[in-house]
């Protein structure tokens, strides 16, 4: 019966369903289902598979930004019974994410927020043309793990080299790991300025983030 | 009748030009200013960029104007003047184009930059209406026709015809970019694309930017394959980019762009061209190639 449910989770969200979502999610509190099973066993499982559909090149931008829609209705509607059981669900870890200053490039950027935010990470987006001591600001107030800068442009790449540099300057570096991505970004270019990762992709920026906060599944 | 069309009716093959973007960044154009600023504050450098394309053999120029719709010029440095921008580069392609007879001038017009519901927050009106602004001056400023370039989303490109349709009879073109192999970002194919706009009356169907050269040779076919005889627009990049100490290196030469370009006029393309990182070399080449007489292709 569980079981069954869980299945039905994990389609609603493939199937970027946000009201068979949120109808499972109240079934599921009706049924007395732990809530934390509902999103890791449930939800969850179907955000992996659009993933992997994604990374297969069977699924693209709008399944992805329709299963981030419906993972993120699922929890609300399972939010209220998880803070009455005081096990709110337990975040992966906290990124700040921002298109560099200069670039307004946005689509690729929100994508990620969307999918991290799906796969259990609290982010915040600080949106587009983001100057390095913003997003260095607010890495340090909310004590990020993770800043995670996108660039479009082979003229603003350099960006992210000048909020490292400013990491570096600022004796901040070990603070913070650091995410890189964008269409002109290459492995080479993330050795060349110090970054800890990079993703061609959104749903590869979920899995280097996890490894980066030692969350691998 | 319409001169582009005319010259497409007579089996003409014609050579567009190449990237705006690149070679810009080449003379100063740097991250964090609008391409479309530049039609204002540095006119004389687009008008060079746009005389070495004619010189080089270029039958259609594209206007500077890629990114000239309002809510993507939101921050420019004159985005409140996007009527006067569009309208103006329009005018720069016209001088350019005055060096040799018949170039024709394209007004370009590129995504707005943020997705439609329900994946982002532009409705269907406010891009309607976005494109309809930008066609109205670059139809008012003399354009030959307009090309939809770059697009990878159906719902956006459904806004720009209407808008556009609302303001001008232009000839349209509608050309995508197909940037995950042969499928855009939003999972469209080629296939899906004629059949949707060879129907509402489009002047040509196309593909441009995207990844390598090869894959526009795919495309093109999968392009056919639906309608063998339509006319094909094709303007992909000199191969994908590579960084090499800071600096973007497109590997791709002219005479291979030229070879290709050879055949995709045999897949039915007959308009060909270059995007990100082609020069006026590029250009050249592929000039050379494609506009000898029919027999002797």
């Amino acid at each position: 019966m569980s079981e069954e449910l869980r299945k039905k989770m994990a389609q609603s969200i493939i199937d970027g369903d946000v009201d068979t979502a949120v109808a499972l999610a109240k079934e599921s509190i009706a049924t007395g289902m732990e809530p934390m099973d509902a999103i890791s066993n449930g939800f969850v499982a179907g955000v992996n598979e659009v993933g992997d559909a994604f990374g297969r090149g069977e699924m693209f931008l709008p399944e992805l930004v329709m299963a981030g829609e419906a993972m993120k209705a699922a929890v609300a509607t399972l939010d209220p019974e998880l803070r009455k059981r005081g096990t709110e669900r337990r975040k992966l870890g906290k990124v700040v994410i921002a298109t560099v200053e200069g670039d307004i490039h946005e689509i690729g950027k929100t994508l990620v927020t969307i999918m991290m935010s799906s796969s259990g990470f609290e982010v915040f987006d600080l949106g587009v043309d983001c100057p390095a001591e913003k997003i260095i600001g607010k890495a340090l107030e909310i004590n990020a793990d993770i800043i995670a800068m996108s660039a479009l442009l082979t003229t603003t790449m350099i960006r992210q080299k000048e909020v490292i540099d400013e990491l570096e300057k600022e004796g901040l570096r070990g603070k913070f790991k650091v995410m890189v991505g964008g269409a002109p970004i290459t492995r080479d270019w993330v050795k060349y300025i110090g970054a800890d990762g990079y993703s061609e992709d959104a749903v590869g920026a979920v899995v280097v983030a996890k490894q980066l906060v030692g969350a691998v599944d | 009748m319409n001169k582009f069309v005319e010259r497409l009716k007579a089996g003409e093959v014609l050579v567009a030009d190449g990237a705006t973007g690149t070679n810009l960044q080449k003379v100063g154009l740097v991250g964090g200013i609008h391409t479309e600023d530049w039609v204002f504050d540095e006119p004389k450098k687009i008008l060079d960029l746009e005389k070495a394309f004619v010189a080089a053999g270029s039958d259609i120029l594209l206007t500077c104007t890629f990114g000239g719709t309002r809510p993507r010029m939101q921050g420019a440095k004159h985005g409140d003047q996007v009527y006067e921008i569009n309208k103006r580069a329009v005018e720069l392609a016209r001088e350019a184009a005055s060096a040799r007879d018949d170039v024709l001038v394209a007004g370009s017009m590129g995504p707005i930059g943020k997705l439609l519901k329900p994946y982002g927050p532009l409705t269907h009106e406010e891009a309607r209406d976005a494109f309809a602004e930008q066609a109205k001056a670059l139809a008012e400023g003399g354009v030959d026709f307009l090309l939809f370039e770059t697009h990878f989303a159906l719902n956006e490109v459904d806004a720009g015809l209407e808008g556009a349709r609302s303001v001008t009879d232009l000839p349209i073109v509608v050309s995508f970019s197909y940037d995950r192999g042969t499928r855009t970002m939003m999972g469209v194919k080629p296939t899906e694309v004629i059949k949707k706009y060879e129907p509402m009356g489009v002047t040509m169907i196309g593909a441009n930017c995207g990844t390598t050269l090869e894959n526009m040779e795919t495309i093109l076919k999968e392009y056919g394959s639906v309608d063998p005889g339509f006319p094909l627009w094709a303007k992909p990049n000199a191969g994908i980019p590579r960084l090499v100490n800071g600096e973007t290196l497109y590997d791709v030469t002219p005479e291979q762009m030229a070879d290709f370009a050879k055949k995709y006029v045999s897949l039915g393309a007959r308009v060909v061209g270059g995007c990100c990182g082609s020069t006026p070399e590029h250009v050249a080449a592929i000039v050379k190639t494609v506009k000898r007489k029919k027999d002797e292709r």
